[in-house]
C-alpha cells in the first residue's frame, strides 16, 4: 500500500461521506427550483442530520436488538460502497476487497438488513415497505447486474478499478452496448434511489410509498443514520455511473497530483448529474406500483441486450 | 414481338384495360379475350422452346426452360378456363347484388394483374423480382379474397394478408442470405440474384449461409404453398373468396409458390447435397398432408373442406419433391399439374352447387343431381379424381409417388396410407349426399359454364391413361432440372 | 476517422435495437408511429454511413427513398389515418407486455446465434449488425402477432419491412436496384391497401379490433 494510494482512498472516504448529503440537498434544491418553488436551501440535510442526531432515539416496545443494530450495518455497508468505488482515483487499496459483484451484494445486504428491520417491529406498514423494497430489489439487481458485466466485458475483468481503467484509456469508439447499459443503469438508479418515477421520496402516501415506509418506526441517530445511507446510495449510484460511463478526469496510479484536478472535476460531473436527475424527476410522473415490475424489467432487458450486443458486435 | 414477352405484357395490358372498362357488361368477355390472348402466347412461347431449347429475355432479366415453360402453360390455361367459368358465375353474383359494378371492375383488374404478377414470378430469372412478383400476387389476390366486402372477407382478407406478409418477409431474408452468398462467388453484383448465374456456380456457394437462407425460403414461400403449419391463411382465403379466384388460388397460386420453394432447392443442393433441403421438404410435406387430412374430416364448408384438401396435395407434391430422384420429381412435377387442373375443376363445379344452394354449408347443399345433372357428375367425378381414383391422372401420380416413398422412405408410407385414406372417407362421405341427396331446389337463371369443368376432368384423365411422349419428356427434362 | 465513421453503423444498429424494443412495449398508437418513424431514419442514418464508407452510389438513392417513403409518407398517411379513424390511444396486446419483452429476449439471442456463423463470411463494413437486422424483424413478427388492433399490426409489418432493409444493406450493400424499386413498390402499394382495408373493417365491425375478426377459425 502506497502513501498516495493511502490518501486517495482516505480522501475518496471522506469526500462521500461529506458531500452525499449536498449532492441529495443539491437534487431537492433544483427539483423545487424546477417546480417553481423557492426551495429549502441547499444545506438543509446538513442541518437535518444534525437535528436528527441531537434528537433522543424512541424504540418501539417490540423492538428486538437487530432493530438498534440494522441502521449502522446500513451505514456501515454504504460507506464501504463508497469507499471502494474509482471516483476520484483508481489507486485504491480499499478495492482489492471487492469487486462489482461484490459491490451489488453490498447494496443487496444494506437492502435486507433494513426490509428485516422495518419487519422486525411488525407494523402493517413496516411489512408492505419491506414487500414493495424485496420486489424492486429482486428486479433491480439482475439489471444492475447485468449493467457492470457490460463493462466487465469490455474492459476483461470484473474489477471495478480495472474497468475504470482501461474504460478511460481507450480509443475513443462508439460502443452501442454501453448505450443500452447506460439507459438500464438509469433505470435502475431511479429505482433502486427512491426517486419519482418509482417512489417519491418527499411524500408519506401509504398506497405508493416504499422507502418511507421502511423507516417510518425509525427516530433520532436511527434515523439520520439511514438518511445519510440514503444520500451515500444516491453518492455510490451517480459515481458509478460516472465511473463507467464518463470516467474521464479521473486520477491514476502513477500520478497522485492528478487527484487535484479529480475533485473539482467529479463536482463538476456530480453537479450537472444532479441536475438532469432533478430535471428527470420534474418531468416525469410516478408510475403506477404494478408498473414498477414492468419499468424494472425493461431496465434488465436493456441491460441483457447490452450485453449481446457486446458480444455479437465485438465493441 | 418475342412471345416470352407477350405471355405477361397480354395480362398487364388487360389489367390496365380492365381497370378503365371492367364495370361493363362485355368485361367479361374482354377478360375472357385477354386470358385466351395469353394462352395463344403461352403456347406460341411453348412452341419455340419446345424447337429451340431454353430462351432469355430483357438482358436475361426473363428465362424459360423445362421447368417454368410447363408452368407458363398450365398457369395460362387455367388463367383462361375460370375467366370462361366466372362469366355466368359473376353474372349470378351480380344479380343477387352480392358484386356492384365498381366491384366487378376492381375483379375484372385484379384478375389480370394477378395473373400477370404470376407469369412474371414463372418466367423471372432474377430471385429478387421472384420475390416482387410473389409478393405483388399476395396483395392482388388480397383485393380479389375480399371482394364481397362481407364481413368474413374482410377478416379472410385481413387474416391472409398479415400471415403471407409475415411469410413473405421470411422469403425476402433468405433471399438476401443468398444474394449474400452470391456476391462471394459472382464478381458483379447486380447479376448475382440471377438464378442461372447462381445455378452455374451452386457448387461453391456457401454451405452455412445457403443453409440457413433455405430454412428462410422454405418458411417464407412455404406460407404461401400452404405448408402446415403455417397455412392457416389458406381456408379462409379460399372460403370467403370468390369461387373462381379460389380455383386460381389452388391451382395456380399454390403451384407457383412451389416452383419458388424449388429454385431454391437446386441451389441449396448444389451446395450441400440433396440431403439437407429434401429432409426439410419431406417433414414439411408429410405433416401437412397428414394434418390436413384430419382437419378435412372436421369441415362444415364445402370450400374450405377443398381448401383442405389442397394442402394435403401441396404437402403430397413438397413430400415428392423432397424426396428427390427422378420416379419422384416426375411425379411431383405430373401431380402438380392433374391437382391444378382437377382442383380448380372442382372449384368449378362448387360455385356452380353453392349458388345453386345459395349456401357453402354442406348441410345446405343436396341433391345436384336432379338440380343439375351435369354439375352434380362433375363434382363426383371431380371429388373422385381428386382423392386418386384410378383412372384419374392423380391415381397415376400418387401411386408413383407412393411406391417411390415405400423404397426411398419407408417410414413414411404408413402416414401417408393412413392420411389418403382418412381423406377420402371425409371427402366422399360428404359429397356422396351433397350429390344423390333429396332436395327442393329450382334450376338456376343462368346456365353454368361446364365447358371448364369437364375440358379439365378431361384432361386429368388423359394423363392418367396416356401421357403424350413430349410432355412426359419435357417432364423428364425438368425433373432432370430439379436434380432428378 | 473512417473507423469512428463506421462504428456509427453500429450505433444506429443498436438504435434500431432499442427502438424494436420500444415499439414492442409502447402502448398508444401514436408514440408508436413517432417510433417507427424515428427507426427509418435509424435506417436512413445507417444506409447513408455505409454508401459514404463504401462509395457504394445507390445506397444513396436507397436511403433517400427509405427517408420519403418510411421517415415522411407512411407515418403522414398513418397520422391521417388514426385522425379519421379516432384510435390515438390504447394499444391492446394479446399477452402482457414483461412477457413478451422476456420472449423477445429469447429471439434477439436465437438471431444472434443464427447469425454468428454467417456474419463472419459477409465482407461488408457492416457485418455484425446482420444479426440485430435479424433481431429487429423477428421482433416486429412477435409485435404483429400480439397486437389485438389493425393499426399495430400495420405498423409491426412496416418495421419487419424496416429490418429486411437494413440487413440487405448490412449483408450486401443493398439488393440491386430493380430489386429494391420492386420492394418499394410492393410496401408503398401493400400500406395503401392496408389504409383502405382498416376503413372496411372500421364499416364492418364499427371498431378496428382484429378479436372481433375472428369468425373464422377451426371449431
Amino acid at each position: 500500500m502506497t502513501l498516495s494510494g493511502l490518501l486517495s482512498q482516505c480522501l475518496a472516504l471522506v469526500l462521500a461521506l461529506v458531500l452525499a448529503p449536498l449532492l441529495t440537498g443539491w437534487v431537492n434544491q433544483w427539483r423545487a427550483w424546477l417546480q417553481n418553488r423557492s426551495g429549502p436551501g441547499l444545506l438543509q440535510p446538513y442541518r437535518m442530520l444534525h437535528k436528527l442526531f441531537n434528537k433522543e432515539s424512541v424504540l418501539a416496545e417490540s423492538a428486538s436488538p437487530f432493530f438498534r443494530a440494522a441502521p449502522y450495518i446500513i451505514f456501515g455497508c454504504m460507506t464501504l460502497a463508497c469507499a471502494i468505488i474509482p471516483m476520484l482515483s483508481t489507486d485504491l487499496p480499499l478495492s482489492i476487497a471487492a469487486d462489482a459483484i461484490a459491490l451489488v451484494g453490498l447494496f443487496a445486504v444494506a437492502r435486507v438488513f433494513l426490509s428485516l428491520a422495518a419487519m422486525d417491529i411488525g407494523t402493517s406498514f413496516g411489512s408492505l415497505g419491506a414487500r414493495r423494497e424485496m420486489l424492486v430489489g429482486f428486479l433491480a439487481e439482475p439489471a444492475l447486474l447485468a449493467v457492470l458485466f457490460t463493462a466487465s466485458l469490455i474492459a476483461n475483468s470484473t474489477a471495478l478499478t480495472t474497468i475504470v481503467t482501461s474504460l478511460a484509456h481507450r480509443e475513443f469508439a462508439i460502443y452501442p452496448s454501453l448505450a443500452f447499459a447506460g439507459i438500464a443503469f438509469t433505470f435502475v438508479s431511479f429505482a433502486e434511489n427512491a426517486r419519482v418515477p418509482v417512489d417519491n421520496p418527499a411524500t408519506h402516501l401509504e398506497l405508493t410509498m416504499i422507502h418511507e415506509a421502511l423507516i417510518l418506526e425509525y427516530s433520532g441517530r436511527h434515523l439520520a443514520l439511514i438518511e445519510w445511507a440514503a444520500s451515500l446510495k444516491l453518492f455510490a449510484y451517480s459515481c458509478i455511473g460516472l465511473a463507467i460511463f464518463f470516467p474521464w478526469g479521473i486520477a491514476e496510479a502513477e500520478a497522485p497530483l492528478a487527484l487535484i484536478f479529480a475533485i473539482p472535476a467529479l463536482v463538476s460531473k456530480l453537479a450537472i448529474g444532479g441536475f438532469l436527475l432533478a430535471l428527470i424527476e420534474t418531468l416525469s410522473a410516478k408510475m403506477r406500483i404494478f408498473r414498477v415490475p414492468e419499468f424494472l424489467a425493461s431496465a434488465f432487458m436493456l441491460a441483457v441486450i447490452g450485453m449481446l450486443v457486446h458480444l455479437l458486435l465485438g465493441v | 414481338m418475342d412471345p416470352l414477352f407477350l405471355v405477361f405484357v397480354v395480362p398487364l395490358l388487360g389489367g390496365f384495360v380492365l381497370a378503365a372498362c371492367g364495370h361493363r357488361p362485355y368485361a367479361r368477355d374482354v377478360n375472357v379475350v385477354f386470358s385466351s390472348g395469353t394462352l395463344l402466347a403461352a403456347v406460341w412461347l411453348t412452341v419455340r422452346v419446345v424447337a429451340g431449347g431454353p430462351m432469355f429475355a430483357l438482358d436475361q432479366l426473363f428465362f424459360i426452360d423445362p421447368l417454368n415453360v410447363f408452368l407458363v402453360a398450365l398457369t395460362a390455361f387455367v388463367g383462361l378456363t375460370t375467366a370462361i367459368f366466372s362469366r355466368p358465375y359473376m353474372r349470378v353474383e351480380e344479380d343477387k347484388g352480392k358484386m356492384t359494378p365498381k366491384r366487378m371492375r376492381l375483379y375484372h383488374s385484379m384478375y389480370q394483374f394477378f395473373s400477370f404478377t404470376m407469369l412474371v414470378a414463372l418466367t423471372t430469372n432474377n430471385l429478387g423480382i421472384l420475390w416482387v412478383a410473389m409478393e405483388a400476387a399476395t396483395l392482388t389476390t388480397v383485393l380479389l379474397v375480399s371482394v364481397y366486402r362481407t364481413p368474413a372477407s374482410l377478416e379472410a382478407a385481413w387474416k391472409y394478408f398479415i400471415l403471407c406478409g409475415v411469410g413473405i418477409a421470411q422469403a425476402l431474408f433468405g433471399t438476401i442470405l443468398l444474394y449474400m452468398a452470391a456476391e462471394r462467388v459472382i464478381p458483379q453484383g447486380s447479376d448475382a440474384l440471377l438464378w442461372t448465374n447462381l445455378a452455374a456456380v451452386k457448387a461453391h456457394l456457401d454451405p452455412t449461409i445457403l443453409s440457413i437462407a433455405f430454412v428462410f425460403l422454405l418458411l417464407g414461400y412455404g406460407t404461401k404453398v400452404g405448408l402446415v403449419p403455417v397455412h392457416n391463411w389458406l381456408p379462409d382465403a379460399h372460403a370467403e373468396g370468390p369461387t373462381p379466384i379460389s380455383a386460381v388460388l389452388s391451382g395456380l397460386l399454390l403451384n407457383v409458390a412451389l416452383y419458388a420453394v424449388l429454385r431454391c432447392k437446386v441451389l441449396t443442393d448444389g451446395a450441400l447435397g440433396p440431403a439437407f433441403a429434401g429432409n426439410l421438404m419431406l417433414g414439411f410435406g408429410l405433416l401437412s398432408v397428414v394434418a390436413a387430412a384430419f382437419f378435412l374430416s372436421r369441415q362444415r364448408d364445402v370450400k374450405r373442406m377443398f381448401a383442405y384438401s389442397s394442402i394435403e396435395h401441396m404437402g403430397l407434391m413438397t413430400f415428392a419433391f423432397g424426396m428427390g430422384g427422378p420416379v419422384a420429381n416426375f411425379a411431383g412435377l405430373l401431380h402438380m399439374t392433374v391437382h391444378s387442373l382437377i382442383k380448380s375443376a372442382i372449384f368449378f363445379a362448387v360455385g356452380h352447387a353453392t349458388q345453386k344452394a345459395g349456401s357453402q354449408i354442406m348441410d345446405d347443399i343436396r341433391g345436384l343431381i336432379k338440380v343439375s345433372p351435369t354439375v352434380g357428375w362433375g363434382l363426383m367425378l371431380g371429388s373422385l379424381a381428386i382423392l386418386g381414383m384410378p383412372p384419374f391422372g392423380v391415381f397415376a401420380s400418387e401411386f408413383l409417388i407412393l411406391t417411390t416413398a415405400m423404397r426411398q422412405e419407408p417410414w413414411a408410407t404408413p402416414f401417408l396410407l393412413l392420411a389418403l385414406g382418412v381423406a377420402f372417407a371425409a371427402v366422399f362421405g360428404r359429397v356422396q349426399p351433397m350429390v344423390f341427396g333429396a332436395t327442393e331446389l329450382k334450376p338456376l337463371a343462368h346456365p353454368p359454364a361446364l365447358l371448364p369443368v369437364f375440358l379439365h376432368l378431361g384432361l386429368g384423365l388423359m394423363l392418367g391413361l396416356y401421357i403424350p411422349p413430349y410432355l412426359s419428356d419435357w417432364y423428364q427434362q425438368a425433373a432432370r432440372l430439379i436434380g432428378g | 476517422m473512417n473507423a469512428l465513421i463506421s462504428q456509427l453503423v453500429n450505433l444506429f444498429a443498436a438504435v434500431m435495437l432499442i427502438l424494436a424494443f420500444a415499439m414492442l412495449s409502447q402502448r398508444r398508437v401514436i408514440t408508436l408511429i413517432h417510433l417507427f418513424a424515428m427507426q427509418g431514419l435509424a435506417v436512413v442514418g445507417a444506409t447513408t454511413v455505409v454508401a459514404y464508407v463504401t462509395h457504394q452510389h445507390h445506397l444513396y438513392y436507397s436511403a433517400l427513398l427509405t427517408l420519403v417513403l418510411k421517415v415522411f409518407l407512411i407515418p403522414f398517411l398513418l397520422h391521417r389515418v388514426i385522425d379519421r379513424l379516432n384510435v390515438k390511444w390504447d394499444i391492446e396486446t394479446l399477452f402482457n407486455i414483461p412477457t413478451q419483452m422476456i420472449v423477445g429476449i429469447g429471439l434477439v439471442i436465437f438471431a444472434f446465434n443464427v447469425s454468428l456463423p454467417i456474419a463472419r463470411f459477409s465482407e461488408t463494413i457492416s457485418r455484425g449488425t446482420l444479426g440485430i437486422a435479424l433481431a429487429c424483424l423477428l421482433l416486429s413478427f412477435l409485435m404483429m402477432i400480439t397486437r389485438a388492433k389493425a393499426v399495430p399490426q400495420v405498423v409491426g409489418f412496416l418495421a419487419m419491412e424496416n429490418a429486411l432493409f437494413f440487413a440487405a444493406t448490412s449483408a450486401t450493400y443493398g439488393m440491386p436496384m430493380v430489386v429494391e424499386l420492386g420492394i418499394a413498390l410492393d410496401v408503398l402499394v401493400g400500406i395503401l391497401i392496408m389504409g383502405v382495408f382498416m376503413f372496411q373493417i372500421r364499416e364492418q365491425f364499427e371498431s378496428l379490433d382484429i378479436r372481433h375478426l375472428e369468425k373464422l377459425k377451426e371449431d
